[in-house]
């Protein structure tokens, strides 16, 4: 039972970090780039995570696993922000649906 | 100052008391092995690593914020997930839609929170889930970057607005 929760964890990990895969190749700019990515570090990695969890146990092996979780839940927004930023202070231009293709406004 | 001198000491050491403990539990659970010398080695390192950082001065109300720990844990943390789920979900639809349904948006507004630390945590909150990040943080405005208009539509004065605020009190 715990063997197929955790490996659903893991296939679903997978499979959000494949989509932010593909959105990092499908997204037309730097800043929605980092959008598709903040899926795989967000969704993608807490279910690997979870699941491996779920394969470990009650043991030390999974509060180390929720270590790394935390330290990623913490560290990652602050590095994209950073990310963001340093973008945008160095002139890289966000493209803004509004300016670029006004006739689609819904 | 001089009259605040008498209350912040208290307050500071409760800090470091806490500091200790969460740091050497830390280095229990990283450890694993309870030998009489590793424990004592951890307990050197611990105190070792609590004199640096009060050298540093970082063990205040932002560095190892005990006032608020518990609250954001148990009612902020949990709401804040569900958030992530449901917006990542939101940027996985559009990520594999064949038409790649996005209106990137530019938003500015001004945060409920007054504190550095509530603008902190408003800010990450915002930034960790999927489809927003925020560029500029300053307590009169926030610059985000949203994936899609209706994104940036909910963001000011939203609820996340609302709870960061009420964790700073």
């Amino acid at each position: 039972m715990i063997d197929v929760l955790s490996a659903a964890c893991l296939l679903a990990g997978a499979f959000f970090c494949l989509v932010g895969g593909i959105g990092l190749i499908r997204m037309p700019d730097f800043y929605t780039r980092m959008h598709a990515a903040s899926v795989t570090e967000t969704l993608g990695a807490g279910l690997v995570l979870l699941g491996l969890m779920l394969e470990a146990g009650p043991t030390l092996i999974s509060v180390k696993l929720a270590m790394v979780g935390l330290l990623l839940f913490f560290a990652s927004p602050t590095a994209s922000h950073a990310l963001a930023r340093a973008a945008l202070l160095r002139g890289v231009k966000p493209e803004l649906a509004d300016e670029e293709n006004p006739s689609s406004k819904p | 100052m001089q009259g605040g001198l008498r209350l912040y000491p208290l307050m500071n050491r409760l800090r470091l008391l806490s500091a200790f403990v969460a740091l050497y539990v830390f280095w229990l659970l990283l450890s694993g092995f309870f030998t009489p010398f590793l424990m004592a080695a951890g307990a050197g390192s611990v105190v070792a690593v609590l004199w640096l950082s009060h050298r540093m001065d970082v063990i205040d109300h932002e560095g190892h914020p005990i006032h608020l720990s518990l609250r954001a844990f148990l009612s902020y943390w949990p709401w804040l997930a569900v958030e992530i789920v449901k917006s990542a979900w939101d940027v996985t639809r559009r990520v594999l839609h064949p038409a790649l349904p996005i209106s990137p948006t530019l938003v500015r507004f001004r945060p409920r929170q007054t504190s550095p630390l509530g603008l902190v945590i408003h800010a990450n909150s915002i930034t960790l889930t999927p489809g927003t990040i925020a560029i500029e943080v300053a307590a009169e405005e926030f610059l985000v970057h949203a994936l899609s208009r209706e994104g940036a539509a909910g963001l000011a004065g939203s609820e996340m607005d609302h709870r960061c605020e009420a964790l700073e009190k």
